[in-house]
């Protein structure tokens, strides 16, 4: 009778790692629509194939050696699916946890949740970069990227492996739950190299160093993106419990869903009335990105804030981002879409708000993660793009530019019916 | 036979499609159009940064009419089409040389 509840907690715990994996890869469209919604049309086709086209490399990469990278174990995942002990080995693993311990769930299953995380990740990078980077260049990218760049750090930090031997980030007090630093962060920090080199859109800023408006195209889409990812958000926090089927883990699943959301409204309100604030108006893509920025300052920590906590943790968020986005164009750093102010800045202040309501945590042990994660992606990231950036060129020329990534990168428009 | 070609907002449309059918008119031609005038145009704001929209959209309408609906027709448009505000549109009457019903071959007033 035990062994069959024992294969009854696995058998729900691995549906719920699962079912969270699903919601986590369906971020992938969230994004695809959000970046698709905020550049021009003549850019639509180009970031949608960049979007979906990322999200089987990272999946192919991972799984040839990022995983084991990661998490140890063997490239190719040989042997991920079990082998004829099975299911000995899981009962075993059970007893020794208890029925209130630790997570036992299939191996396959794990891979799974962990990949659409990479996918994450690198779906960051290609907003920031959207309408004037050579798509080839970006999967190269994607390649270095989701099999080696990110793994390395996942190993630092959830993979619980000491820094090049010299230290280790969880002895020191570091904490992310759900990965503000280990995805967003470093999502950004890749971002902010690649933009660096690559430089902001032609008409972005005036020789009189004024911003010029780049509206996107199609705001419905950025909105229907930003409601994905919201949904999706919840298999990021939610599924990162790793285990459902007892009652207190049920009940912090409960409490991650409750802050996840909580922290997305606080962003949203936030931002919506500080850019209303500054500017005057209702800005929408402002508001969007403060959904954004709450669930990502939320992330590193959804399980131990009270619902107010996490509204207010969010409500930073999405006053971080507004004012983030701003400084970014004064310092003409182009990001069509808000990736590095809502992942980088928003990454970095989730990591920071996690001692205040974590004990076990302390603000030198995230300083230090922050760090660790920010210098080594940043600067693999920059030596990565100027190795393609002399190579074979990131950059799109000129007239291809104004033409559109869509006509000179894809031969294909995304509304090929419409007038101009 | 004039030609009166007005240039209206957008939403004013059906009122001016209204109040010319009341009068007797038999037909117009509509496009949509863009276009500046005195105001040239207006600004808009995305994220912080204020951009120029050089040119609003607008609704051409093209009649045909007999001299003697020449009146009728223009008070008809500045009525429906006036909100008093700036960008209410502009109305042009050129002289109109020929009309050719296609299907019977009439010319002239028959016509129009």
């Amino acid at each position: 009778m035990e062994d069959q509840i024992y294969q009854l907690q696995y058998a729900i715990d691995t549906f719920y790692y699962l079912v969270c994996g699903a919601l986590v890869m369906w971020m992938a469209a969230g994004f695809a629509m959000l970046e698709s919604g905020l550049v021009r049309a003549k850019n639509t086709t180009e970031i949608l194939t960049k979007n979906i086209a990322l999200f089987a490399v990272a999946c192919i990469m991972y799984m040839v050696c990022g995983y084991a990278l990661m998490y140890g174990g063997t490239v190719f995942l040989t042997g991920i699916e079990g082998g004829e002990t099975l299911v000995a080995d899981a009962l075993a693993s059970k007893v020794e946890e208890g029925f209130e311990g630790g997570a036992v769930y299939s191996g396959a299953s794990d891979f799974f949740f962990q990949v659409v995380f990479v996918a994450t990740c690198m779906s960051i990078v290609s907003g920031a970069v959207a309408e004037r980077m050579k798509l080839l260049a970006f999967l190269a990218f994607a390649v270095v990227m989701t099999g080696v760049i990110y793994p390395m750090e996942g190993s630092w930090t959830w993979g619980g492996n000491a820094v090049f031997g010299m230290y280790t980030l969880g002895d020191l007090g570091f904490s992310d739950f759900a990965g503000s630093g280990i995805v967003h962060l470093a999502g950004a920090s890749a971002a902010l190299a690649g933009v660096l080199l690559l430089g902001p859109r032609k008409g972005k800023y005036a020789a009189d160093g004024s911003v010029k408006a780049i509206p996107g195209c199609n705001l419905p889409m950025a909105t229907l993106g930003t409601f994905i990812l919201w949904m999706g958000w919840f298999g990021f926090n939610g599924g990162s419990v790793l285990k459902l089927a007892d009652v207190s883990s049920a009940n912090a699943v409960a409490v991650v869903f409750m802050n996840t959301n909580a922290a997305a409204c606080g962003g949203l309100v936030a931002a919506l009335f500080l850019a209303r604030a500054m500017f005057g108006k209702f800005d929408l893509t402002m508001a969007l990105n403060g959904a954004l920025a709450g669930l990502v300052a939320i992330t590193a920590e959804p399980s131990t804030p009270t619902a107010l906590e996490a509204t207010l943790f969010g409500a930073l968020g999405g006053l971080l981002v507004v004012s983030s986005i701003v400084f970014m164009d004064k310092i003409k750093i182009d990001d069509p879409v808000g990736a590095i102010s809502v992942h980088g800045s928003c990454g970095l202040l989730g990591l920071l708000l996690v001692p205040i309501t974590n004990d076990g945590v302390s603000f030198s042990g995230q300083i230090i993660g922050a760090l660790t994660i920010f210098v080594w992606v940043f600067v693999t990231s920059l030596i990565l793009w100027s190795i393609l950036k002399a190579v074979i060129g990131i950059r799109v020329s000129e007239e291809e530019e104004a033409t559109g990534c869509d006509v000179s990168e894809c031969g294909l428009e995304a509304y090929p019916e419409f007038t101009k | 036979m004039k030609l009166v070609t007005a240039i209206i907002k957008p939403f004013k449309l059906d009122d001016a499609r209204e109040a010319l059918s009341e009068i007797g008119v038999q037909g117009i031609t509509v496009t949509e159009v863009k276009g500046f005038g005195r105001q040239k145009g207006h600004t808009e704001l995305y994220r912080g940064a204020e951009y120029v929209v050089d040119f609003l959209p607008k609704v051409k309408i093209e009649v045909a009419i007999g001299d003697d609906l020449l009146d009728q027709t223009l008070e008809a448009i500045t009525k429906a089409a006036n909100t008093g505000k700036i960008g209410d549109g502009k109305i042009f009457v050129t002289d109109l040389l020929q009309v050719i019903r296609i299907r019977t071959g009439e010319t002239g007033e028959e016509a129009v």
